[in-house]
């Protein structure tokens, strides 16, 4: 498949899932619209497998058998009024890989076409910061969200003095970290910036009582989209 | 192949991005109220196609922690492809019946 094919799939995929969101619009569509997402998320991987860099598909098909049948049997059993802490709780699966694929990144570059150990495009280092910090928070964000929801921890929220202080000195720790991580794109520095963002996340969201979860959810939502 | 205009790959990019921005921005506007639970598990599936940067690093032949890493997110971003596609189905059947 030439790069050109794939980024014409690729937009069709995107379009799809524009049509998925539109559909939303009034009930009448939205069964169809859910279909488009469906049908643009099959276009999606489907290309990416075509790609000359997929040789292996040992753990492909096993991830995908693995996760596709536990998410199937979570979204079949669930009842619906526990929705808000299922969208958290998957939320933060999304929070998660995406740590995943910037660590990937960060080890074997060339499979993204990025460059090559120890040798990253600049434009990628600050990609790659920009979606670890925020997979991260997104990451322990959506956990907390998740556990206030499910009554695992108290649903009030949880105030100190200096906690605006706090944040926004770790706010700046991990602007700095970033910095210098697309200075130098050390490991280390890269995992203590994962590690602070992680914390960041859980300061972020612990001042906010359960009933205001659902936006909370929904901020996080567009943070990792 | 020659290329008429050279433009920088970034400029392209950000011009995506911006358009991405208000396509998003007006198309969730025109969500009605009463599907905006769905909404939330719909934009969570298609979050997910994060599994594309994920298939990427779990295909090629020689193992790496990387290799591990994409394996992980892999499954993680399937749990979420699957579910939120499935609940969401399921969410709007029951809309269908009250209808």
């Amino acid at each position: 498949m030439t790069p050109n094919l794939a980024a014409i799939l690729y937009l069709i995929a995107g379009v799809c899932f524009i049509m998925a969101l539109r559909g939303l619009s009034s009930p009448g569509t939205a069964r169809r619209g859910n279909l488009y997402g469906i049908f643009g998320m099959i276009i999606a991987v489907g290309t990416t497998l075509a790609q000359p860099g997929i040789e292996d598909y040992l753990w492909i098909v096993i991830g995908i058998g693995i996760g596709g049948l536990i998410g199937t049997i979570i979204a079949l059993k669930i009842p619906m009024t526990a929705m808000p802490q299922l969208m958290a709780g998957f939320h933060s699966l999304v929070g998660l890989a995406a740590v995943l694929v910037a660590g990937a990144a960060l080890y074997i570059p060339e499979v993204f076409h990025i460059g090559t150990l120890g040798d990253i495009k600049l434009i990628s280092r600050i990609e790659m910061s920009v979606g670890v910090i925020i997979g991260a928070l997104t990451f322990t964000g959506s956990v907390v969200a998740f556990a206030k929801l499910q009554e695992l921890v108290s649903g009030a929220p949880l105030v100190f003095r200096g906690q605006h202080l706090l944040n926004l000195l770790i706010a700046l720790l991990i602007i700095g970290l970033a910095v210098l991580f697309c200075i130098d794109q050390s490991p280390t520095i890269f995992w203590i910036m994962t590690a602070v963002a992680l914390l960041f996340g859980v300061l972020m969201i612990v001042p906010i009582g359960g009933a205001d979860m659902p936006v909370v959810i929904s901020m996080l939502n567009s943070y990792s989209g | 192949m020659e290329y008429i205009f050279e433009i920088h790959p970034l400029i392209i990019a950000i011009t995506v991005f911006v358009l991405a921005v208000f396509v998003g921005y007006y198309v969730v506007w025109s969500v009605t109220p009463a599907l905006h639970t769905p909404l939330m598990s719909v934009t969570n599936a298609i979050s997910s196609v994060i599994i594309v940067g994920a298939l990427l690093a779990a295909a090629p032949l020689d193992s790496s922690i990387g290799k591990i890493f994409g394996g992980i997110a892999v499954g993680l971003a399937a749990v979420n492809i699957f579910g939120g596609f499935t609940v969401t189905q399921r969410m709007l059947s029951m809309f269908k019946k009250k209808q």
